[in-house]
Formats: structure tokens, sequence, C-alpha cells
């Protein structure tokens, strides 16, 4: 963990902190014999309890945890966020997006992560707010962008969790130094890996993105006529495509031609 | 008010917070971070921020304090929202026949227009019908797609020969509980209250068919239930119900407090009151006028039972929060756990009631005993109704 979150500030006694977190061991034998750790938020433990050596991942889920349960002043959207030259790039996350390489390799050529997970979207603005955070990489993307990015510092693997192999990325420094800067949603990518696949980025109907985003969402429902609105004032403004790429280096080039 | 030298800091602050929302402009962020985990824990954080909206001092708060208390409220509105559409599609179920329904606790809350409702979190829909008119609700919603969990026998006559419910209905395509009850009380309680008198003072509401219960038995009903049903896990927000309840009431009924008592007395519910009004005077400095209290003084326990009353409520009340006092705090709340039951069954029938219980739980296979599954995929289970 002093890795992986080694930019960022430490708060100061005496100021406010969003969640109060603590992994501890149980009280039980397992504290000792096979050793597990657990998730507490608030004094209540939330999740199974983890093997100790699998303390990070179940710290990261903990996490999304409270941010997804906690966090509805905002719309919360499962998507990646980056973000160049002012120009913020949704890509939300289906399955087989293949949303988080993409999103580690970007903010390894000079895009800004504002997150790999949640694209928080404050209703009132309609400005996304950023929440940077270590990227985890999953089964083949651990090695795909470990020689797409050598300098990418990364986390331990953990193998056999419920998503096969994980390891985290660092979030780059400057990313994380500029996590109150919040971003104005200029595009909403839809990508899509498929191997050998020439790239291809095609515009999508508005509508249909409006139906993916809405039902991609984590409180969509919960937050009402305002959820509605909030989705309908980003894809208004939003330009919106489908991506299809094999190729790292190609799709990059495909978004900094977005960002421009 | 509540004694600050006895209590953890969070809870003295929590409950002040509760009483006199104003006082919280002037709080630093050290003390916000005790309060906000606190109140959250204890199920007030949304009530806590439209209370210190009303008051007008919503705007003082920190920015990032203020961020948690409006995702709290965005989450209590829609939960509320997705309640009472429930209740218009139990309604619509029970469109073509007499019976009009008393809503409870929360949902009548709403449906009377009380500050108890704004914020609030509701966990199911409660119901009180007639017992006469309960066969012909169940068979309207059972046509109209509501389902009870399987139940085995002794679980399905638990309920029937012994409760003041039916056992909890789900609608097959929503996911909220709707409990039909035909009295406030077990039937197997030392109190037998008379279900009939409720319906008769009860009153129109905001919607055309439902009613809520008179201001007196709206209280009489929060009280009992804290005070027998022994569960305590959410017990200071229903503390805080009763004390918002008797603010409000005190100001907009003639002749509240006298027929309080009065109806306590006719329904036997003076005890539960009496516990009620203490606790609201002792940690929310509820006014309460004095001859209320001497007058339900003479319905009050023994000196052992108050003695045992005094130190387990506020104990049973503390946040989970914090590893303070955790010890003292499972106790007391399994002795007023074990009280409730007591008061809920005859001696030989909870010993069989128990006796069975733990069978059933020794042979259950691991793993049924509930606990937040291990899920790692978020989105599916969020976007739901949010109880946090």
């Amino acid at each position: 963990m002093s890795v992986l979150y080694a930019d960022y500030p430490v708060a100061s006694e005496g100021s406010f902190a969003d969640f109060r977190v603590r992994l501890k061991p149980p009280r039980s034998h397992r504290r000792w014999w096979q050793p597990q750790v657990l998730f507490e938020v608030d004094g209540a433990v939330i999740f199974e309890p983890f093997p100790r050596e699998a303390a990070l991942p179940l710290f990261e889920w903990g996490l999304n945890w409270c941010i997804a349960k906690r966090s509805h002043q905002f719309l919360m959207l499962h998507s990646a966020v980056v973000e160049k030259d002012g120009k913020a790039i949704l890509m939300p996350a289906l399955p087989g997006s293949g949303k988080s390489t993409l999103c580690a390799a970007l903010v390894n050529r000079g895009w800004r992560l504002l997150s790999d997970e949640f694209g928080l979207v404050d209703p009132g603005s309609g400005m996304l707010v950023p929440a940077p955070r270590p990227i985890p990489l999953k089964n083949q993307s651990i090695d795909v962008i470990r020689r797409f990015a050598p300098d990418a510092t990364l986390g331990p693997s953990f193998p056999k969790t419920r998503k096969g192999t994980v390891a985290h990325m660092r979030a780059p420094a400057d990313s994380v130094r500029r996590m109150d800067e919040r971003a104005t949603p200029r595009r909403i990518v839809f990508p899509r890996y498929e191997a050998e696949a020439h790239l291809s980025l095609e515009p999508l109907p508005k509508d249909l993105a409006f139906l993916r985003l809405a039902n991609n969402s984590f409180n969509y429902q919960l937050l009402g006529a305002d959820g509605f609105r909030t989705v309908e004032r980003i894809v208004r403004h939003c330009e919106v495509h489908q991506l299809t790429y094999s190729d790292l280096d190609e799709a990059i080039a495909r978004f900094d031609d977005l960002a421009r | 008010m509540i004694n600050a030298s006895w209590s953890p800091r969070a809870f003295v602050l929590l409950c002040t917070a509760l009483a006199r929302p104003r006082a919280l402009g002037g709080l630093r962020e050290a003390e916000w971070n005790d309060l906000v985990p606190a109140a959250r824990s204890a199920g007030v954080l949304a009530r806590l921020a439209r209370l210190l909206e009303r008051e007008g001092v919503f705007h003082e708060l920190p920015v990032r304090v203020a961020n948690h208390l409006a995702g709290a409220v965005r989450a209590a509105d829609a939960n509320q929202r997705i309640i009472l559409w429930e209740l218009d599609r139990v309604e619509r179920a029970l469109r073509d026949c007499a019976v009009r329904p008393i809503a409870l606790k929360g949902a009548g809350y709403a449906l009377a227009g009380l500050t108890a409702a704004e914020g609030r979190v509701f966990s199911d829909l409660d119901l009180l019908v007639p017992r006469q008119d309960l066969e012909e609700v169940e068979r309207l919603l059972a046509a109209g797609g509501w389902r009870s969990r399987d139940l085995d026998d002794y679980d399905q006559r638990y309920y029937r020969a012994w409760m003041h419910e039916i056992p909890p209905l789900r609608h097959r395509v929503r996911e909220v509980e709707v409990d039909i009850h035909h009295n406030l009380l077990p039937l197997t309680g030392r109190v037998a209250l008379d279900a009939g008198l409720l319906h008769t003072s009860a009153r129109p509401s905001a919607s055309r068919r439902t009613l809520v219960l008179a201001p007196p038995d709206m209280v009489l009903h929060s009280a009992a239930h804290l005070f027998f049903g022994g569960e305590f896990e959410r017990g200071l927000r229903d503390l805080s119900d009763v004390h918002l309840l008797l603010g409000e009431f005190a100001r907009t009924e003639p002749d509240f407090w006298m027929d309080l008592v009065d109806r306590s007395m006719q329904l036997g519910l003076a005890r539960p009151l009496l516990y009620a009004l203490r606790f609201c005077v002792r940690l929310f400095g509820t006014p309460v006028p004095d001859e209320v209290l001497v007058s339900l003084g003479t319905r009050g326990p023994n000196a052992l039972a108050r003695v045992a009353m005094d130190w387990a409520v506020p104990l049973a009340l503390l946040p989970d929060t914090s590893d303070e006092r955790w010890m003292r705090k499972g106790l007391a709340r399994r002795l007023l756990w074990s009280r409730s039951h007591w008061l809920r069954m005859p001696p030989g029938m909870l010993a069989y009631h128990f006796a069975r219980k733990s069978w059933k739980r020794l042979a259950a296979p691991r793993g049924e005993q509930g606990g937040e599954p291990a899920d790692a995929g978020i989105a599916q289970r969020i976007g739901r109704v949010n109880r946090d």
C-alpha cells in the first residue's frame, strides 16, 4: 500500500475523513491459524474475510463499496474517466470492454486519470469529479501493461481472487496531485477489445448511449428525476463513439485525435 | 440532558445534534469526524440533514460534510419513494374491498406529513388491518402477486397463532417487504391490546384510502415497538422518532399530553410510554410536562427494574462506530432482547421457541446464517434501495 499510495497527501490530525475504514484480524483462531483479514467501515464489517495476504485487494474493493453505497450526492456511472487538455472522456464499463487496460494505457501516455471505476457526475454542474486510485489489472492485462509501459509501478499479483489474478497499477503522480480539479465531459467512448480487429471508431446514436449509460449507473434509479436529467445532459453535450480495437498504440492515437 | 462525562463523545454529539441541530453550526471538522459515522450507523444521517435544513444552518457546514449529508438525503428520499409506491400498489390491489388499512411507523409519518418522516429511512411497509379482514386482504394481495417466503409448519403457526402480523410478504417483481399487522403487540404477550380502538380513532391522511393512527396512538406504538420489540440496533432513531412526534403534537394537538396519558392507560401501554418519555428527556431534553411523568409514575416499574433499564437502555443505544464499551453494549442489548421475549410469550412457550430455534440453527448448513456475501461485483447490488 505504501507503494501504490506513495503520492497521496496524508490527512492532518482532526480533519474530516470521508470514510473511516480499518483492516483488522478476526476475533477468532483465524487471527493466528491461516490468518484472515476483515474490512471494517464505521465499526461494521462488510464482506466475508479474505486471506491476510490479500488485504490490498480487499481494501480496494472495500473502498469501492464505500463510494458506491454512500456517494449519492453524485450520479455514479460505472465508467473509467480520463482527461487531456480539459476534455474528459467517459469509458463506460461493459463486460469484455477492456476498459481498465485501455485506461491504464492512456494514463501512461499523458492522459490524466480521474477514475478507473467511477464516473462521478455532480448533478448541479454536470462536471466530473475525480477519484484517482490504483487501477486493478486482471489476468492477461497485467502482462500487457507491463510490456506496454515498463516504467509503470505495479503492486504484487494476487492469484485466485474472484476476478482471477489481480495486480494494481499506481495512479500517475500528476493525476493524484490534481485530484480536486473537476473536468467537463466531452466524449463518451464505448470501448470493445477484439483480438486482431482493425481499429474502428463509429458514432453511436444518442438514444442508445442514454440507455447504456443509465443502465450502467450505480444509482440512476435512486436519483429519480435528477438521474434522468443528469444522464440526458451528459449525452446531449458529448459526442458518442463505439471503439473497436486490438492494438493499444493505435487506440491511443485515436484518443489523442478526439482530444484535439 | 445527557451526562457528558459518562458517554462516548460521538454519542453525546449525536444526541445533542438530534435535540438541537442549530448547535451544530460551529462544529469543528474533528467533531464531524465523530458525528457523521455515528449518525450513519444509527440510521439518522438524512434526518439530521433535514433538521439542519429546517433550522436554516445547512449552508454553514463544511462542504465535505454537507456532501455526505446530501448523499444520505438522496438515498432516504429514494427509499421513501419506493415504499410509498409499494403502498400505492397495495391500495390498488385492495381497491375492490372496503378495508381501510392504517399505515404504521415511517409510512404513517409520511402520510400524516410529520417532521418525523423527513429524511427517515423506512425498512419496510407496515400496515394494520382489522383482524376480521385479514383473510380477504391476504387473498387479494396473493392475487396481486405478493408472496411470503416458504415457511415450515412451526413458523406458520408462530405467526398465525401467536404473533400480531402474518408472515412478511414481498411482491414477486419488487424488493420491498410488506408486513400486514392485525395488532401492535403479539397475541401471546402480557398486554392484550384492543386493536379495535386504534381503528375507531384512526385519521384520514394524504392518501385517499389509507389511514394513519391518531397522534397519541402513534406515539404509543413507537414507544411499545421500542420497549416491547427489544431490537435496539435502530433504537436511537426510534427514540428520536418519539422525540420529534412529541414536539410536533405538543404544538399542534390541543390537550395532547392529557390524551396521551389517558390513552396509554386505556391501551395498557403506560409502562412503555413512561420509559420512552424518560429516555427522551434524558437523552434529548424533550420538554415533557412534569405532571405527565408523575401521573405515569404510579404505573412505573419497581426499583430494581428501573435501575436495570437505566443502565441498559443508554448502553444499548450507543452507535456501532466505536469499540468503546462494546462488551457492555452487547450485554445490554441481549438483556433488553431477552426482556422483550419474556414479555412476548409465557415461559413454557418461550422455552420451546428457543429450543427449536437453537436446534434449527445447529441443523442448518453453514453459510445460510446471513451475513453479507463476499461479492466484489458491486454494480449489480447497488442502484437498488440503499438501506445504508
